[in-house]
């Protein structure tokens, strides 16, 4: 469903991507941790097509209509309501008039958000903010997910919030890749788990029952830095 | 073609949305041209030069001055959340993007003018009724062609230090054709010349407004893609 | 010899000739009627005011293959043609006065080429601007692209604006010079000194250039 080759991208002298090769099939889940600056974002960006690699070339099944961007940045506009947020992105994924009040309201209903549909997004804390932006990116049922540090910013309880709701969300039919650099955010939803540093994988593999210790051990040993 | 006009105008409709519940450019831009037309009107002496031979300039540094105020915001109001990655990762054509900022653009712009021109006959006595229709027609030629460029270069200034220095800095040669233009059909619409004086001119703006809305849709996708 | 010295080279070649020009244009070409010994600058103004435009065309040219190829030298070429255009923009800008006040008493007049000049040099502040004011380099060399491109197709736009103004408001014309109607011995003159600033235009962009590609290659080392 999610295919990369050979990603390489270079910013200047620095190499965000380099020579970066996957697969993921329906289902699974690809964690990838990183300090900051290991070029984490720039995957995301090749994989959502909105970067094209200066080597390499990454396929998604489905094109961007098929993706849900989750990040730290909400991507709503504060002056416009929550109902009025999902609906103009909304018709961007072309979700049919009838269709996206439907879902709307579901997945208002969902996220605990239905009393805040006509609020100004602004008006919103964090919190609920994060809640509205998942609302934001699974509008049009994307069969991907990708999520850059979602965890970001959030308090203990949002971010406990977050991750009940990612887990709902991800295995089914879906794939999803979540970067961070915190190994406790991704590690319970990974189905498999990469470390990436100075634009390389430096190990990828099915995360098959290692524990919080053990994950955190290869990446400290993979990136040499001490992990979260 | 039409699936991309439609969603240019979910984008448009976006943008018009926003300047409503804010209003503060459009309500910027509009008192700003009111107050350049008063200080205009007395700054001048009437019975040393006639009114009809500066009216016309008078009336496009106003509306060009009030377009770059509007012509800011376009992209501006991206940043708040990083709406504009949003945008970018989602599968909207570049070109609707583009499309549906123009129209945001020109909308506002318009209402603008349509404020401008009232006021400019009120304080200047200037007689417009009997060109109406022609003098609409040239404001609009004039108006799409540095809308669409100022447009364009709008995606590129908010990335650069003094975004709203550069973009007048930037689009100032880009406004002379648009703008000698028309003032010389103002001039001479305002005057009661004959149309035939007035035909090289409309063909040099029209061509102008295909050439370069052309090209600054072909050339948008290169101010935010990498 | 690298780049900058080959450049060097041509510039002083080219300067060398230009004071040969000078020479020639003030002892050896006659002096025009009408106009007097003013008319000389003419030699100096003209061939920069048409390098002027050239150079904004090149920019554009090489804007757009860098779109297409994303090769950095094009861009740097870019760079140094729109810097090297500016010098001679400047060129024009100041010759001009200085040739018009003996002839029409005043500095400045809004004549064809003085106009499109000023227009053009505006332009090429704007280019420049906009690449001092962008931080990362990627999107610098796109933007200046696409404001290269621009430019080039607006050069006709302020020809024909210039050309329309002018002919519903005739200047005098019968003090302008106008190329094809030159005798002989100023034609040549006048064919040398355009030579001469083609030399001068490939002089500076080679220098320029080089420049701007050790200015690339210092991250890097």
């Amino acid at each position: 469903m999610l295919s990369a080759e050979g990603l390489t991208h270079a910013f200047g002298p620095v190499r965000a991507l380099d020579g970066i090769s996957f697969r993921l099939e329906a289902g699974h889940t690809l964690a990838v941790f990183g300090p900051n600056g290991a070029g984490k974002t720039t995957l995301l960006r090749v994989l959502a097509g909105q970067l094209r690699p200066q080597r390499g070339c990454a396929e998604v099944r489905g094109g961007r209509a098929a993706i849900g961007w989750i990040s730290h940045q909400s991507f709503l506009y504060g002056h416009l309501t929550v109902i009025e947020n999902l609906r103009f992105w909304a018709s961007l994924y072309g979700v049919k008039r009838e269709a996206r009040d439907r879902r709307a309201a579901e997945l208002l209903t969902r996220l605990g958000l239905a009393e805040r549909a006509d609020q100004p997004v602004a008006a919103l804390s964090r919190g609920l903010a994060q809640r509205a932006t998942v609302a934001r990116a699974l509008m049009h049922d994307p069969a991907v997910l990708l999520l850059d540090e979602p965890f970001t910013g959030l308090d203990l309880a949002a971010a406990a919030e977050l991750r009940r709701l990612l887990g709902e969300l991800v295995g089914g039919g879906r794939v999803a890749v979540i970067a961070t650099h915190n190994v406790d955010e991704g590690l319970e939803l990974a189905t498999d788990i990469a470390f990436q540093h100075r634009g390389r994988f430096v190990q990828l593999a099915p995360r098959a029952g290692r524990d919080r210790t053990q994950v955190a051990d290869a990446y400290r040993k993979a990136v040499g830095v001490s992990g979260a | 073609m039409l699936e991309r006009l439609k969603l240019a105008w979910v984008v448009a409709r976006k943008d018009l949305l926003l300047e409503f519940r804010t209003r503060t450019a459009i309500l910027s831009a509009v008192v700003f041209t009111a107050l350049v037309l008063t200080v205009f009107n007395f700054g001048r002496d009437p019975t040393a030069v006639p009114t009809i031979d500066l009216a016309p300039s008078i009336l496009w540094v106003t509306f060009t001055f009030a377009a770059m105020l509007a012509l800011n915001r376009a992209f501006a109001l991206e940043l708040e959340n990083h709406a504009l990655e949003g945008l970018l990762v989602s599968p909207l054509s570049r070109t609707s993007l583009y499309w549906g900022k123009l129209i945001a653009n020109l909308l506002f712009v318009t209402i603008v003018e349509a404020v401008g021109l009232p006021l400019f006959v009120l304080f200047f006595d200037v007689p417009v009724w009997h060109v109406l229709l022609p003098l609409v027609g040239v404001i609009a030629l004039a108006t799409v062609g540095f809308v669409a460029v100022g447009t364009l270069f709008s995606a590129m200034v908010i990335r650069t230090r003094f975004a709203e220095l550069m973009l007048p800095v930037l689009l100032l040669p880009f406004l002379i054709p648009p703008l000698v233009g028309a003032v010389q059909v103002t001039a001479r619409l305002l005057s009661g010349r004959p149309a035939s004086e007035v035909v090289g001119w409309l063909r040099l703006l029209g061509a102008y407004d295909i050439v370069f809305v052309t090209l600054s849709t072909l050339l948008f996708p290169h101010t935010v893609d990498e | 010899m690298t780049l900058a010295q080959k450049g060097r080279w041509t510039t002083l070649v080219g300067l060398v000739l230009l004071a040969a020009v000078y020479v020639r244009a003030l002892a050896f070409t006659p002096i025009e009627r009408t106009q007097g010994p003013a008319q000389k600058i003419y030699y100096i103004h003209v061939p920069a005011a048409i390098w002027t435009e050239t150079a904004m065309i090149l920019v554009g040219v090489a804007s757009i293959f860098f779109l297409f190829l994303k090769d950095a030298r094009l861009d740097s070429f870019a760079e140094a043609s729109a810097e090297v255009g500016t010098a001679f923009a400047t060129i024009v800008l100041t010759t001009g006065p200085i040739w018009g006040k003996p002839i029409w008493g005043t500095w400045w007049t809004w004549d064809a080429r003085l106009t499109s000049t000023l227009f053009l040099f505006f332009l090429y502040i704007g280019y420049l601007l906009l690449r001092g004011a962008v931080a990362d380099p990627g999107a610098r060399a796109r933007y200046a692209a696409v404001l290269g491109i621009c430019g080039m197709v607006l050069v006709p736009f302020i020809h024909f604006s210039v050309y329309l103004f002018r002919t519903l408001h005739p200047m005098p014309i019968i003090l302008k010079p106008s190329a094809p109607a030159l005798p002989g011995s100023m034609l040549a003159t006048w064919g040398v000194s355009f030579a001469v600033f083609t030399v001068l235009y490939v002089g500076f962009v080679m220098q320029r250039y080089a420049l701007a590609r050790a200015r690339q290659e210092v991250p890097h080392a």
